[in-house]
């Protein structure tokens, strides 16, 4: 391991760790382009006509125009375009899977190689951080109010929409900041914190009030907001990850891989996973960030177990490539059935079973089946669970929203559900098996949903008049 | 392997590639290491009474981060005791006797003073001379340079007088910041010019600091124009090295110069009537190894054609060119974009739409692929698809056959004189 030869360096083990060196592992791993390097890489641009990679985007970002503006030197113009629209752009520079959206579609992929459109966009934004530009302006008011539930890339990009159209927005943020996944749940090393928490801070700016610390309906109840706002948002993305549903759950070192990344990015890195056995349960992109941040908390060994095999995982390609490089070992077909602890109550072990796949399931992957007899036991420190988000169930029927295990039905173009004052988007729509639960996917969604609701408010307008 | 080897009105050169007069050749120790590389000549840094230069002088044009497409100087003649150039002209021509070393002169306007110069220059056993009527910075405002080499008189006048005590080949480099530049070639044939060399550079401002608004270079916040070189020139050189070519009063060969960069660029001024060329810019930007380059390249490409010696394509291309009124107004050729390589940029549509015909269509076949497709009875033949086209063969021109005979513009009102019942000799008009 070239970049970080000190993870996997033998002479700290069991060491304690310095600071320092953890924290150098958090730092971004994909150095920003040079000033150079994204000069030319623009001028390779070949500015397409009604751009395929525009259609790619789900924000449907003007790639070629924001390119092109790079390549004049317009850099603030370039990350205006990217930020129009797409709210979480500098996030989604980071995290998006380009390869499968906008770099895949580049037409470039049939003659050279693809534009590096991801780094561009980082390039563009990163300027504007750096810069401390502020880009949008709030339209002239428009006396409506909007009440949304969430900080969450849907719902900023709600917001920042709204603000633009003239109304006073208000979000309500369970946590201490906004930004949701991208300030809490993506790791430092992909999405430093600053990268989110500006993003937060251009919406801000556009006079939006965020009330961070407050969860809806225990701090202000869901009747307060339908009766004082003029519509809702409803972009509470997931909840914490569900329980594995085996014994030993509760022992010590048995953790949920959004807390610990989550910890990761709000407290002082610890070493308490220093020189320890780690096993990640799950194959989706947080159990493989789990996992990386696993081996840069000084873990000696990352094992993620998946019941089912490489083929079904949801991780994205080069999530998995990036975790192989960092020395990630996976063990497919295989699930955890118990989790053993010594007398004091830590984990020690985990009894994993073998699995094999049978017939496809409701979501069209081959449901994963125990093969009898074939359980073994695995040492272990710590395991941590990425088997997915539980559903704000509780919430949504509050709102008294139709539901279908925990996923707000709304109408596809508009974003409303069965109560016409409001409107869902982001994580809290998303259904498996339909499509990805992308940021870039979540920040679109904001957006028709606060398009959604000004033809609606302002429909009620016209009617009324 | 081919004969590079070329004559240019008696002056011999292993091969067609010189140093232009310039910074390059600034020096013996320059010339001599250009030689070790394997030049085929060098026109020396033009000699005259010794001038003081200004700081900085240099500048250049990037296009889309591809740095030196154009370049300009505000430097002058040599800044050198003529005693210290002549003696490295000698010692370099004595240790390179097969290269050919040409003197590059520039005086004032005074006959004695073309006497004195050019004598001093061939007692060290310079191949030739080069008269500098071409500088179009700084000396012109002394009534040198570029100032002679706009009048067709001055440019006549001096040649005759160098003619007088010349003994070597007289090659006269010609200004192209002038309407037409056969009016003062012809003027150095008609002064009795050996040869001339084309293009010196062009009057530029290279650009505009948009955070000092000071001119790009500037001399302490001061700008004056410079001499415009480099690749971006070459076509602007290209046709006034042809427009002498092609010209009937002006038979004498020409040294090709201006934006030649590589073996092809010299090629296209070799069969447009050049018996050799002369580099500068592409030096500048990378130094004297491009030769090797330049020499293989040129090998390669004549062995390929058969050719044996390189002086076999000189003017091939010449007869090529002509007025616009001599061209077939019945030629047609379309546009036809192959699906298989097409990428699907769609930039020959938007071209074709906003700036040509509209004749390009966006289709969706039966299996909901998008294709483009030309409309060909509406295409014009304008070129500007392909051109834009960023995949090489996308787009092919394809030549379609004509109703009619060929015609050309001249022609035709000959014709339509002739019918109306009185001739019109439209080329006498």
């Amino acid at each position: 391991m070239t970049l970080f030869p000190f993870f996997k360096n033998d002479a700290w083990r069991g060491m304690e760790m310095e600071q320092s060196r953890l924290e150098k592992n958090f730092e971004e791993v994909e150095p920003g382009l040079t000033d150079r390097e994204a000069m030319e890489e623009a001028n390779r641009c070949l500015y397409c006509y009604d751009a395929p990679c525009i259609r790619a985007c789900p924000t449907g970002i003007d790639i070629p125009a924001f390119i092109k503006k790079i390549a004049s030197g317009n850099v603030k113009g370039s990350a205006k375009t990217i930020m129009l629209s797409n709210p979480v752009g500098a996030s989604c520079a980071r995290v998006c899977p380009t390869e499968e959206l906008c770099e895949g579609a580049c037409v470039l992929n049939h003659s050279t190689k693809p534009i590096m459109i991801g780094k561009l966009q980082r390039y563009a934004t990163d300027w504007a951080i750096r810069n401390k530009e502020v880009l949008f302006q709030a339209g002239r008011k428009n006396g409506k109010t909007v009440a949304i539930v969430g900080g969450g890339p849907a719902g900023l990009s709600s917001a920042r929409e709204l603000a633009r159209l003239g109304y006073e927005v208000t979000i309500f943020e369970v946590e201490n900041q906004a930004g949701g996944l991208n300030t809490y749940g993506i790791v430092s090393f992909r999405l430093p914190q600053n990268i989110s928490l500006w993003e937060v801070n251009q919406i801000k700016s556009l006079g939006v009030q965020i009330r961070t610390n407050t969860r809806v309906g225990k701090d202000i109840e869901v009747n307060e907001l339908l009766e004082n706002y003029d519509a809702v948002v409803l972009a509470v993305g997931m909840g914490k990850v569900p329980k594995l549903g085996i014994p030993g759950e509760d022992l010590d070192g048995v953790y949920d891989a959004i807390e610990l990344i989550k910890e990761t990015k709000t407290k002082p890195l610890t070493d308490r996973l220093v020189g320890k056995r780690v096993v990640v349960i799950g194959a989706g992109n947080t159990a493989i960030d789990a996992a990386t941040c696993s081996v840069r908390l000084g873990a000696e060994n990352v094992k993620i177990l998946y019941r089912r095999t490489k083929e079904e995982m949801t991780a994205y390609e080069f999530e998995y490539e990036f975790a192989k490089q960092d020395g990630v070992e996976f063990r497919w077909l295989t699930a955890p059935k118990r989790i053993i602890g010594d007398s004091k109550g830590k984990v020690t072990h985990v009894e994993c079973v073998r699995m094999e796949l049978g017939e496809p399931d409701a979501d069209g992957r081959r449901r994963p089946l125990p093969v009898e007899g074939s359980e073994f036991i695995m040492p272990v420190d710590v395991v941590i669970k990425a088997i997915g988000q539980e559903r704000h169930i509780e919430l949504i029927e509050a709102f008294g929203l139709e539901h279908d295990h925990g996923v707000v039905k709304v109408n596809p173009e508009t974003y409303q559900t069965s109560n016409p004052k409001v409107f869902a988007c982001g994580d809290v729509i998303f259904e498996r098996g339909k499509g990805e639960a992308m940021v870039v996917v979540a920040a679109q969604q904001g957006k028709e949903a606060a398009y959604g609701i000004h033809r609606y408010l302002t429909k009620a307008v016209s009617e009324t008049a | 392997m081919a004969d590079l080897s070329i004559n240019l009105a008696g002056i011999k050169s292993p091969n067609p590639f010189w140093l232009a007069s310039a910074p390059p050749t600034n020096s013996g120790y320059q010339v001599q290491r250009a030689f070790e590389a394997g030049w085929g000549g060098a026109v020396w840094k033009t000699l005259g009474e010794p001038i003081l230069n200004v700081s900085s002088r240099f500048a250049a044009i990037s296009f889309n981060g591809q740095r030196v497409m154009g370049f300009n100087n505000i430097e002058l003649i040599t800044d050198r005791p003529l005693e210290e150039n002549l003696k490295e002209i000698y010692e370099t021509k004595k240790r390179f006797p097969d290269r050919a070393v040409v003197a590059s002169l520039m005086v004032e306007p005074k006959r004695e003073k073309w006497h004195e110069i050019v004598k001093r220059v061939e007692d060290v056993g310079v191949d030739g001379l080069e008269l500098n009527f071409g500088c179009p910075h700084g000396m012109a405002e002394r009534g040198m340079g570029s100032a002679s080499g706009q009048v067709p008189e001055l440019v006549e006048r001096q040649t005759y007088w160098v003619k007088e005590v010349a003994r070597t080949p007289v090659i006269v480099k010609l200004t192209p910041n002038i309407t037409d530049i056969t009016a003062t070639a012809e003027a150095a044939a008609q002064g009795g010019a050996d040869a001339i060399s084309l293009i010196n550079t062009i009057n530029s401002l290279m650009g505009v600091d948009l955070d000092t608004w000071n001119t790009i270079p500037h001399v302490a916040g001061k700008g004056a124009h410079g001499g415009y070189c480099g690749p971006a020139v070459k076509p602007i050189a290209l046709n006034m090295v042809a427009e002498c070519a092609r010209h009937p009063r002006i038979r004498i060969p020409i040294s090709g110069i201006g934006g030649i960069s590589n073996w092809r660029d010299a090629v296209e001024f070799m069969l447009m009537g050049a018996t050799g060329v002369q580099v500068c810019t592409a030096v500048m930007h990378h130094g004297f190894r491009i030769i090797e380059d330049m020499i293989e390249g040129l090998n390669h490409y004549l062995d390929e054609k058969g050719i044996a010696s390189v002086m076999d394509i000189v003017g091939k291309s010449v007869s090529k060119y002509s007025d616009w009124g001599d061209l077939d107004l019945n030629y047609k050729v379309v546009a036809r974009i192959h699906r298989e390589r097409c990428i699907q940029c769609n930039k020959c549509y938007i071209s074709c739409e906003d700036a040509s015909h509209q004749c390009i269509e966006r289709l969706v076949d039966e299996n909901g692929k998008e294709y483009l497709k030309v409309r060909e009875e509406d295409c014009v033949g304008c070129n500007l698809c392909s051109i834009v086209c960023p995949v090489d063969g996308a787009i092919e021109m394809v030549e379609v056959p004509s109703e009619h005979p060929p015609m050309t513009w001249n022609e035709r009102q000959a014709v339509l004189g002739r019918l109306s019942g009185c001739s019109v000799d439209i080329k006498s008009l």
